[in-house]
C-alpha cells in the first residue's frame, strides 16, 4: 500500500518508502552486470563432500552384518516392517476379491450408511475393471502397514502434545521438517538402512504421514473444552479415566480427520516408494514414464484416485457419524458373504477393460496434432524465460545472490529468517551444491509465478461468481486427491521430456491450493467493508485492487507460500521426466552407485532450499494451520 | 520422547538379541503373497516364486519376457518381475528381492562387491548377446556431414546440436538416469563442447532419434546395439577413440568408446543353490541379438511382453527347448 500523503509528516526530506529497496536491487543489478562469471560455484560431480558420503554409504554397507547397530536394531526394524506388511498383502489376497469388496463395502456402510459403502465397493470393482487388481491389493497392503505404524507412533506422540506445550513446541519444526522435505528426498538414505523393498517404502511413506496424525491429534486434544476436564476431575476421575472418558471421545471427530489426513499421506507417497521397488501401482506409473507410455499409467493413476475417494469417504463419514454397534453383525456378514463368494466366483478378477491401446492412440494423436503450439509454448518458456534467469542465478558470484536472499528474507520476515536464510545458503555452499540448487531454484521461481498468476486469477474469479465458484470446486477436489506423481502424466505427454515438463506438472499440482485460499480469502473479506466500499462508489475494479486483494493479503501470502513449498516438491520429482539439477541428481543417487553421496547431499540441499523458500514467504505470516496440505 | 521411544524399540531389539542379532539375508517369515504385476496366477505354481529384476529397456525387458514366459508354462514356477534400476537390482540380491539379473552390461566393480566381496551373487553366463554402447547421429546428418562420424570433428557442428536444454553448448541426449555412463567423462576428457542432457527414458531417445531422421533434425545421442530401432530408424556411429583394453579402469579418466561386452546374467547365491530347474534354464537361457529385437519390437508395438514372448516361443520352439532342464 502506498503511503498516504495526508498523513505522512511534511515530505520534503523524506524518501519515497520504495526508494530504500529499489536503490539496493539497483546495486545488486549493477554488481551482477560487472561481476558477472566470477566468484560462481559451478558444479562438480566429484566434489570432495560427495565422495567423503559416498565412502560412508559403502562403510555402512559394508557393516550391516556386523554393526551392532544393524543386527540389532535396524535389522530387527525392517524384518518387523516386512512382516506386518507380508501379514496385510497375505491376507489381503487371501480375501480375494470378492471378499476385499465386501470388507471394504461393509466398512463404508458401518462408518456412513449404504451410499458410502456402495461408493467404496464401486471405487474397488472399478479398479478390478481397469485392470489392475493385484497391485491394488499391494498398494492397499502397503498404505495399511504405512498408517497403522504412523497411527501407533503418532497417535500417542499427539495426545501426549495435545496436554504439553513444551512437548508441542519441540515437535513443531521437526514435523515442520518431515513435511516440506520432498518425499524424493528421503528414499536413497531409506535403502542404506532397509535395503530396497516393502520395508524401505513404508518407512520412507511414514515420514510423510506421521506429521498429520500427531498434528491434528494434539490439536483436537487441545480443543477438548477445560470445563469438562475440570469436572471429571473434580469428581475424583483418575488421570487414565480423564483420557479415556473425556480427552478421547472429545476428540474423536478430529482424531478421525487425524486418520483420514494420514490415510491420504500415505497413499500419495506409496506410489513414490515404488522407486525403491515397493510392490503396487506406483510400479506401473514407474515403467510407464520409463516408456512414455500414458495408457500403461493411466489405469494405475486412475486406481490410486479411486482408492483414495473410498478411503476419503469412509474416514472422513467414520469421524461425523456416531458408531452404530448394531449395525456391526450385518457387516460382519457382508463381509463373511463376500469372502465366501470367493470359494465360487473365479480367483481372478474375470473382466477387464483393455484402455491401454485407445489411450495410447489419444496421446499420439493430441501429440501430432498439438505439438507445433506445445513445442512454441515450451520453447518460449525455456528461451525467454527459464535460460535466462537461470544464467541469472548461476553466472552471479554466489554470495551476491544470497545477499539477494538474505536481503528479501529480512526485509519480508525480519530477523529470524534472514538468519535461517543465512544458515540454509552456507550449508547449500558447502554441500558444494550451490549451482545445481539455482538451476532448480530457476524452475520454481518461474513454476511459481505461473501458478501464482493463474491460482490468483480463478481464485478471484470463484469468489465473484457463485456459479464459476460451484463448476471449479469439483475439479479442485479431484486434483487434490491425486497424488503428484500423477501430474506428470499429461505433462509427459505434451511436452516430451524437459524442465518445461517439470515446471508444468507442478503448476497443476499446486494451482488448486493456491484458489481455494485465495477464493477464502477474498470471500472472507467483511461484508461491511465492500458494502462501505460500494457506498463510496468504487468500480468493481477498485473493489478489487484497493479493497478485496489487499484486505485478503494474509491468505494470498499464505498461498504464495503453498505453492512455492508444493511446486518445489513436484519441479523435484520432474527430474523423472527430464526436469534437471537437484531432483537429478537424487535420481543419479539411486540409480548409480558412484553418485551416492551427490544424491544424498542433493536431498538436503532440496530440504534446505525448500526451508529457505518456506521461511522467506512465510515471514509476513504466522504458521498456516496443520491442514495445511492435503496430499501430495 | 522420541529419544524414549527409540529407547523403546532399541529393547526390544536388545531382547530380541538372543538369537544372535538379525542379518541382512532375513526375511521376514510370513510366506510371501502371490502378488506381482506379470504373473498373477493363482493356479498354487510347481516351483515356487522366481524374481527377476525388469531394467528400463525394452531389450532387457524383452529377455526377461521370454524367460518368464517359460518359466511359467513349461516349469510351472510363478514368476515376478519387479521393476528395479540396473544398480539397484544388485541390492536386492542380498535380501532376496531379485533372484535373476537377466541382461547385465560389464558392472565390474559391482561383480566385485556383489560376487568376490558379499558372496551373495553369483555369474550365470552369456546371454549370447553382444552388446555396445555408442554416441549415434541419424542417417541424414552423416550423409550431409560426411566427416561429422570422427569425434573430432563434433566440436565444428557443436552449433547445430543446440537446443534451450543445452545452455549453449550441443546437446547430447542421455537416457535413463540409471545407465551405464561415462558420458560426463568422455565430454570433460576430449574436451567437447557439448553438454549432456537427460531424456529420462530409453522412450525418449527412441522418440528424439525416430524425430530426427524423419524431420531432419540434428540429434546426438547415446544409444546401443542390440536395439530393434536399428531395423526401422538409420543410424550411424559417431567413432569416439577407440577401446583399448583397460581405458575404461578410472571412471573419471575415461576418454575412449565403450567396450562390446559379452552381456551376461546374474543370479543370487540363494537362487543358484536352490532355484532348481528354473536356475537351469536362466543358465542355459542364449539367444542372439536378432531374437531379441524381435520380440523387443513386438513389445514396443504394443504386445505386453507376455505376448510378445509368446509370439517368439511358438514361433521357435527348436530354440527354446534346448533350455528346458530335463
Amino acid at each position: 500500500m502506498a503511503a498516504e500523503p495526508g498523513l505522512a509528516p511534511p515530505p520534503a526530506f523524506r524518501l519515497p518508502r520504495w526508494a530504500a529497496p529499489a536503490a539496493f536491487t539497483l546495486v545488486l543489478v549493477l554488481a551482477y552486470l560487472l561481476l558477472r562469471g566470477s566468484g560462481t560455484l559451478p558444479h562438480d560431480d566429484d566434489a570432495p563432500q560427495f565422495t567423503a558420503i559416498t565412502e560412508l554409504r559403502e562403510w555402512v554397507d559394508a557393516h550391516k552384518n556386523d554393526s551392532p547397530l544393524f543386527l540389532y536394531f535396524v535389522n530387527y526394524v525392517r524384518l518387523f516392517i516386512g512382516g506386518l506388511f507380508a501379514l496385510l498383502q497375505t491376507s489381503l489376497h487371501g480375501l480375494g476379491w470378492p471378499g476385499l469388496i465386501g470388507v471394504m463395502g461393509a466398512l463404508g456402510w458401518l462408518a456412513g450408511g449404504w451410499r458410502t459403502g456402495l461408493l467404496a465397493m464401486a471405487s474397488l470393482a472399478a479398479c478390478g475393471v481397469l485392470g489392475v487388481w493385484t497391485l491394488t491389493v499391494d498398494t492397499l497392503a502397503l498404505v495399511g502397514a504405512s498408517v497403522l505404524l504412523s497411527l501407533a507412533i503418532g497417535l500417542p506422540l499427539g495426545v501426549w502434545a495435545g496436554r504439553s506445550p513444551r512437548l508441542r513446541r519441540a515437535l513443531g519444526p521437526v514435523l515442520d521438517f518431515m513435511q516440506i522435505m520432498p518425499t524424493f528426498a528421503y528414499l536413497a538414505p531409506m535403502v542404506l538402512f532397509f535395503q530396497i523393498g516393502a520395508p524401505a517404502g513404508v518407512a520412507a511413506t511414514m515420514i510423510y504421514s506421521i506429521p498429520p496424525a500427531i498434528r491434528i491429534t494434539a490439536l483436537a486434544i487441545e480443543q477438548v473444552s477445560p470445563t469438562a476436564v475440570e469436572a471429571s476431575a473434580s469428581l475424583g476421575a483418575t488421570p487414565r479415566q480423564t483420557l479415556t472418558k473425556v480427552y478421547l471421545p472429545l476428540a474423536r471427530s478430529t482424531m478421525g480427520l487425524a486418520i483420514n489426513q494420514t490415510i491420504m499421506m500415505a497413499l500419495s507417497m506409496v506410489v513414490i516408494a515404488n522407486l525403491i521397488n515397493s510392490p503396487g501401482l506406483g510400479s506401473d506409473i514407474i515403467k510407464g514414464l520409463s516408456r512414455e507410455n500414458v495408457g500403461l499409467m493411466l489405469p494405475a493413476g486412475l486406481a490410486i484416485v479411486l482408492i483414495g475417494i473410498a478411503l476419503d469417504r469412509t474416514t472422513m463419514a467414520a469421524s461425523r457419524q456416531r458408531f452404530r454397534p448394531s449395525r456391526v453383525p450385518y457387516a460382519v456378514a457382508a463381509g463373511l458373504a463376500g469372502a465366501g463368494l470367493t470359494f465360487v466366483l473365479p480367483a481372478e478378477w474375470p473382466w477387464v477393460l483393455r484402455t491401454a491401446q485407445p489411450v495410447n492412440e489419444a496421446v499420439r494423436w493430441a501429440e501430432r496434432s498439438w505439438f507445433e503450439v506445445t513445442d512454441a509454448i515450451k520453447e518460449a518458456v525455456s528461451l525467454f524465460l527459464l535460460n535466462p534467469l537461470e544464467g541469472v542465478l548461476t553466472s552471479a558470484p554466489w554470495w551476491l545472490v544470497a545477499l539477494a536472499l538474505l536481503a528479501l528474507a529480512w526485509r519480508i520476515g525480519g530477523v529470524r529468517p534472514a538468519v535461517t536464510v543465512a544458515v540454509c545458503v552456507a550449508a547449500i555452499v558447502l554441500l558444494a551444491l550451490w549451482e545445481h540448487s539455482m538451476v532448480t531454484l530457476a524452475m520454481v521461481i518461474v513454476a511459481v509465478a505461473a501458478t501464482l498468476a493463474i491460482g490468483v486469477s480463478l481464485g478471484i474469479l470463484g469468489a465473484r461468481s457463485a456459479r464459476f465458484s460451484a463448476f471449479q470446486r469439483p475439479l479442485l477436489d479431484a486434483a487434490q486427491t491425486l497424488p503428484a506423481f500423477v501430474y506428470l502424466l499429461p505433462a509427459l505427454a505434451l511436452f516430451g521430456a524437459t524442465r518445461f515438463t517439470a515446471i508444468f506438472a507442478s503448476v497443476i499440482y499446486a494451482v488448486p491450493p493456491v484458489v481455494r485460499l485465495v477464493e477464502e480469502g477474498i470471500r472472507n473479506v467483511p461484508p461491511t467493508v465492500v458494502e462501505a466500499a460500494l457506498s463510496a462508489g468504487s468500480t468493481p475494479r477498485q473493489m478489487l485492487w484497493k479493497v478485496q486483494l489487499p484486505m485478503a493479503r494474509k491468505a494470498i501470502l499464505l498461498a504464495a507460500n503453498q505453492g512455492i513449498v508444493m511446486t518445489l516438491a513436484m519441479v523435484v520429482l520432474g527430474a523423472l521426466v527430464g526436469g534437471g539439477a537437484l531432483g537429478y541428481d537424487v535420481v543419479s543417487g539411486f540409480s548409480q552407485r558412484t553418485d551416492f553421496g551427490m544424491g544424498f547431499a542433493a536431498g538436503v540441499a532440496i530440504v534446505l532450499l525448500g526451508i529457505m523458500l518456506d521461511r522467506i514467504t512465510q515471514g509476513a505470516d504466522r504458521r498456516p494451520p496443520p491442514l495445511r496440505r492435503k496430499s501430495l | 520422547m522420541k529419544i524414549r521411544l527409540l529407547a523403546g524399540v532399541l529393547m526390544l531389539g536388545v531382547a530380541l538379541a538372543g538369537c544372535g542379532g538379525a542379518k541382512v539375508e532375513d526375511t521376514p517369515s510370513a510366506a510371501p503373497a502371490p502378488s506381482g504385476s506379470a504373473s498373477a496366477s493363482a493356479q498354487p505354481s510347481a516351483g515356487g516364486t522366481v524374481k527377476i529384476a525388469i531394467n528400463p529397456w525394452v531389450g532387457y525387458e524383452a529377455s526377461a519376457a521370454v524367460v518368464a514366459y517359460l518359466m511359467k508354462n513349461e516349469l510351472g514356477y510363478t514368476v515376478e518381475l519387479p521393476e528395479i534400476k540396473e544398480q539397484l537390482a544388485w541390492e536386492g540380491f542380498a535380501n532376496g528381492q531379485v533372484d535373476v539379473i537377466i541382461e547385465n552390461w560389464g558392472h565390474d566393480d559391482l561383480k566385485k562387491k556383489y560376487i568376490e566381496t558379499d558372496g551373495v551373487a553369483v555369474e550365470a553366463g552369456s546371454t549370447g548377446n553382444k552388446g555396445v554402447i555408442g554416441w549415434y547421429v541419424p542417417k541424414w546428418m552423416a550423409d550431409k556431414y560426411p566427416d561429422i562420424t570422427d569425434w573430432k570433428n563434433l566440436n565444428k557442428y557443436a552449433d547445430l546440436f543446440k537446443t534451450s536444454e543445452s545452455g549453449g553448448k550441443g546437446a547430447l541426449l542421455f537416457g535413463d538416469p540409471s545407465y551405464v555412463s561415462n558420458e560426463e567423462a568422455l565430454i570433460k576428457n576430449l574436451k567437447l563442447n557439448f553438454k549432456v542432457v537427460t531424456g529420462g527414458s530409453e522412450a525418449a531417445l527412441i522418440k528424439g532419434a525416430q524425430q530426427a531422421q524423419e524431420q531432419q533434425k540434428p540429434l546426438l545421442f547415446y544409444f546401443w546395439d542390440p536395439h530393434w530401432l536399428f531395423s526401422k530408424t538409420e543410424l550411424v556411429r559417431v567413432n569416439l577413440p577407440a577401446y583399448t583394453e583397460g581405458c575404461d579402469a578410472d571412471p573419471k579418466k575415461v576418454a575412449c568408446d565403450y567396450a562390446e561386452l559379452d552381456l551376461d546374467k546374474i543370479v543370487s547365491k540363494k537362487f543358484a543353490d536352490t532355484g532348481g530347474k528354473a536356475y537351469d534354464l536362466v543358465k542355459n537361457f542364449s539367444w542372439t541379438n536378432a531374437d531379441q529385437n524381435q520380440v523387443a519390437m513386438d513389445i514396443n508395438d504394443g504386445m505386453t511382453p507376455e505376448e510378445a514372448a509368446k509370439k517368439w516361443v511358438e514361433a521357435n520352439a527348436t530354440k527354446w527347448q534346448a533350455w528346458i532342464p530335463k
